[in-house]
């Protein structure tokens, strides 16, 4: 069957379920929360390229490279905030985090 | 005049009410007395020129209810029927306002009592003169709740507040009658004022209603609803628990209210709608019946109390008995009468009982008092004047009014007659025995009471004398002044159509009934002074000793049948049972529920809960936005 | 072309399976090497697409700044390597359910897709012939004239992270001795210099 643009979307529909799993199943540290996002964020750059690919729009892609810049821009900080955490509480267990009460 | 006659109670009223503070004791006891006592000069020359001079008239003061054929006014009517109550009401009541200057003397509330007694006043002017049945029952609720306000007088009694609430509650068991009494003759006369609906009596005689599929004849059914009417005022047999109770509240109270006036609303609203009940001889009979079996019930219950006004009440309620058994036989003229002279008689009683209350420092029970005789002389003889009224001895009010009624009883011949004229009898040996115990265990006898109370025996002051001297006259003289005009010859041109005869005239019937009739009530009042006498006054111990014999039916007179505790058990405690029921399941339970408690328990809940979702954990959080994202995605989805 | 629709397949159950590890290894160190490995897949698939580009920027920035980043990190926080945390595994079936509804829903969407007729004139930026322009010349025509905000915007954006992550992980340490040059420049002969006459033999007292 030739691949067409259900398959790619199929795929990335899967990393985008397996990085919300990745934040349910996490039973070890924050950094693997991280790591999801990460995944997620991916899933959703295979998208916009293979729309764009297939309908034949260079959009996709600009925004594909928009979404890298602020992915690897919200890896920076979330990664700063682990480390001042980390600092603090000497722990980076996920369970350990819950002090964001209101 | 008329007018003035009417109103001036309340304008009295008005002034101690409102500004009785302002204008201080002395004043407010003034205006109230001048205020009725205007109203009761003003009285006789009306009596005079209504009832004997035949001016029968209509006032109208104004329009007030104009609905489809629903036409009620304010308008005040004087016949023969209200010109006599209004002016035994007025006299009765200024005579009471004087006494109770002097009584209620150490009281702190005086101007409160003396506007009550001038409301009252003008609620039952209202009543006598009014002129449709829906102001007759503004007058009628007027005198029930000035009535609780006056029984209730010294209100931090919890026993007087008690008292009040049920004289009011037992009322308004009448009252309901009354006020379907009220509904059906409005359904079959299509009018309520009295010249309308007398005038239509005729044409309507026959006229039937369905109720719930039962038919029955339409006169009969509002004749007896508007007898539960007065059967609650006047305390008849089965709505009699409130009157004893009643005593709670002052002497004055009970003098002008539980004898001379409230109570009589109901024999008045009988003779009042006479025409009626003419026409409804089985409601007729029911009347005798209530009326003849009271009388004998209360006369049981008076011979065995202690209390000297609760003896006095139930003679109240005895005498009452005898008025309805006498508009019972058709003889209106004869209650009319005996209401009148009791008014006084029974006034008279009540203010000297008062009198004697106030010589002995507030002690009511005559088991503690005795011997005083010598120290208030004016009183014992006032005493025994309206005693011998009441028990009926020649020449005193009493024996006119009282021995007509019997003999109109019997010569009524018919079965109910006969029953009354027993019951009236047995009431009336009772009713001598009660009346001289109770003047020889309080007068006569050894001291019982202690030394510091018998040294403070006192007669009462003129104030209070006064009055007592005024009702005496009354009690004298009413009988035989009034005998000739109410039910004498000169009756049919007195009364005219005020009372309405219809068939026989039970009067007429009453002067031809055989001898040992009208001695008999004689005969049987000496009898029970003597038996009285020989107990009380000769051989002390037989009454105690007849107490311990028969314990039963001691008992059962001292607790007045057992009546309260029988409605106790089958209307308190159900009513109170229900209300229970209904404020906690229904009120609380149900309405708050699911209303303001509940909407304010729920959000607080709801809140609480999701409080709980800001729970500080980081993945609590994530989840919530993954659980979105699932959402939000199945929205687009299904929602497409 | 079965050599295209066999890479497509390599690529994609390639990049499943890294992410899968990145989930479930026990050692923080791989779950992120895993990471590295699905974003070279990804970018395979790219370059399948197309947007070779897109690929090599992914490569650059995304393993190697990111992913780096990520070790970096990981190794410099004393990370234990897993314990399984008791009363964990209540959300796993939670987790369960709501990632099945969701790729449930989003497979029956993508299986089901199709493409508008006018989708055709709908293209804000109309990809030129591959074989006229490369990929590369084509974003690049695009990039910095009709979308230089956004370029502008992303730019922005790292700033504040960079300054932001700068903010957050800076501490003051005490007892580091540092030179103010402004204190040292304007420091008077008077503040530091003082003449003192001293006796021959007597030193300075």
């Amino acid at each position: 069957m030739a691949v067409g643009l259900s398959h790619y979307l199929t795929v990335s529909a899967i990393l985008f379920t397996l990085g919300i799993f990745g934040i349910f199943l996490n039973r070890k540290n924050l950094i693997v929360i991280l790591m999801s996002i990460e995944l997620m964020l991916l899933a959703v750059n295979i998208n916009f390229v293979a729309f764009s690919s297939f309908l034949g729009d260079l959009v996709g892609q600009i925004f594909t490279m928009i979404v890298l810049t602020v992915a690897a821009a919200e890896a920076a900080i979330g990664l700063a905030i682990v480390v001042v955490f980390y600092r603090a509480r000497r722990s980076i267990a996920v369970e350990d985090i819950n002090e964001l009460k209101g | 005049m008329e007018t003035a006659a009417v109103f001036l109670p309340l304008v009295g009223a008005m002034i101690a009410g409102f500004f009785g503070r302002q204008i201080g004791d002395r004043a407010s006891q003034i205006v109230t007395c001048l205020g009725v006592g205007s109203a009761a000069v003003l009285s006789i020359p009306l009596f005079f020129d209504v009832a004997v001079g035949g001016n029968e008239r209509v006032i109208t003061i104004m329009n007030w209810i104009n609905s489809g054929t629903f036409e009620t006014a304010w308008a005040l009517r004087f016949d023969t029927l209200s010109a006599v109550m209004v002016m035994t009401v007025t006299c009765v009541s200024s005579l009471i306002h004087v006494y109770s200057i002097g009584y209620m003397s150490h009281d702190d509330s005086k101007p409160r009592f003396m506007a009550y007694l001038s409301l009252f006043t003008f609620a039952m002017l209202m009543l006598v003169t009014s002129d449709n049945l829906v102001q007759l029952f503004f007058g009628w609720e007027g005198v029930g709740v000035v009535s609780y306000l006056l029984i209730g007088f010294w209100f931090k009694k919890p026993t007087a507040n008690a008292a009040a609430i049920k004289a009011f509650v037992v009322n308004r068991v009448g009252d309901f009658g009354f006020l379907l009494g009220i509904f059906g003759i409005y359904m079959v006369f299509d009018a309520v004022t009295f010249d309308t609906v007398f005038n239509a009596v005729d044409a309507h005689k026959d006229d039937t209603v369905t109720f719930f599929g039962i038919e029955g004849h339409a006169l009969t059914l509002i004749c007896l609803l508007l007898f539960v009417g007065a059967m609650g005022k006047s305390a008849q047999l089965l709505l009699h628990t409130w009157l004893p109770d009643a005593m709670e509240g002052p002497t004055p109270v009970s003098a002008l209210i539980h004898a001379a006036t409230m109570v009589t609303a109901g024999v008045f609203l009988v003779a009042r709608m006479s025409p009626l009940f003419e026409y409804a001889p089985s409601a007729l009979e029911v009347v005798t019946i209530v009326g003849a079996s009271t009388a004998f019930f209360a006369a049981t219950i008076g011979c065995v109390q202690t209390d000297i006004k609760r003896v006095i009440a139930y003679s109240t309620c005895s005498q009452l008995g005898y008025m309805f058994f006498a508009c019972g036989v058709g003889a209106y003229p004869a209650a009319i009468f005996h209401l009148m002279t009791h008014a006084w008689f029974k006034a008279l009683l009540f203010l000297g009982s008062g009198s004697v209350i106030h010589a002995m420092s507030d002690e009511q029970d005559m088991r503690k008092m005795g011997g005083i005789w010598k120290h208030i002389k004016v009183t014992y003889a006032m005493m025994w004047i309206g005693t011998l009224a009441l028990v009926a001895v020649p020449p005193f009010a009493g024996y006119y009014s009282k021995d007509m009624i019997l003999e109109a009883a019997y010569g009524a011949h018919t079965s109910v007659g006969q029953y009354a004229f027993i019951m009236g009898i047995g009431a009336a040996l009772l009713t001598a025995f009660y009346s001289g115990r109770l003047l020889f265990m309080t007068f006569h006898g050894e001291p019982r009471a202690d030394k510091e109370t018998m040294d403070h025996v006192h007669e009462s002051p003129l104030v209070m004398t006064l009055p007592l001297a005024g009702l005496a006259i009354g009690a004298i003289f009413a009988g035989m002044l009034g005998y000739d005009l109410f039910i004498g010859d000169g009756r049919v041109e007195f009364w005219r159509d005020a009372l309405a005869v219809v068939g026989e005239d039970p009067i007429e019937a009453a002067h031809h009934v055989p001898t040992w009739v009208v001695w008999s009530p004689m005969v049987v009042t000496v009898l029970g002074l003597g038996l009285s006498f020989h107990m009380y006054m000769r051989r002390p111990e037989i009454p105690g000793r007849l107490a311990a014999q028969f314990p039963g039916v001691y008992q059962f007179l001292l607790n007045k049948w057992y009546f309260d505790e029988l409605y106790d058990f089958l209307f308190v405690r159900p009513a109170f049972w229900i209300g229970n029921f209904l404020w906690k399941r229904g009120d609380e339970g149900t309405i708050d529920r699911f209303g303001p408690d509940g909407v304010s328990a729920s959000i607080i809940a709801g809140a609480r809960r999701l409080g709980a979702v800001q729970s500080g954990y980081l993945y609590h959080y994530a989840f919530a936005m993954i659980i979105g994202i699932a959402l939000f995605v199945s929205w687009i989805v299904v929602g497409g | 072309m079965i050599a295209a629709t066999l890479a497509f397949y390599l690529f994609a159950a390639l990049a499943v399976v890294g992410a899968i590890n990145v989930i479930f290894q026990r050692n923080p160190v791989h779950s992120v090497l895993w990471l590295i490995f699905t974003f070279f897949n990804a970018a395979g698939l790219f370059v399948l697409l197309g947007a070779e580009f897109v690929a090599m920027i992914l490569v650059i920035v995304y393993v190697g700044a990111v992913a780096v980043l990520f070790l970096f990190v990981v190794m410099m926080l004393d990370i234990n390597i897993a314990v399984i945390r008791q009363g964990f595994l209540k959300y796993m079936w939670a987790g369960l359910l709501v990632g099945g509804i969701l790729l449930a829903e989003l497979i029956t969407v993508f299986a089901a897709w199709k493409m508008s007729d006018s989708a055709e004139m709908l293209r804000a930026a109309p990809a030129p012939d591959p074989n006229a322009m490369s990929n590369t010349e084509a974003i690049g025509q695009i990039l910095y004239t009709d979308y230089v905000y956004l370029f502008q915007a992303s730019g922005i954006i790292l700033l504040v992270a960079m300054i932001g992550s700068i903010v957050l992980t800076h501490r003051t340490r005490t007892g580091v001795r540092k030179q103010v040059i402004s204190e040292q420049n304007a420091r008077r002969p008077i503040d530091t210099l003082e003449v003192v006459k001293v006796e021959s033999g007597k030193g300075l007292q």
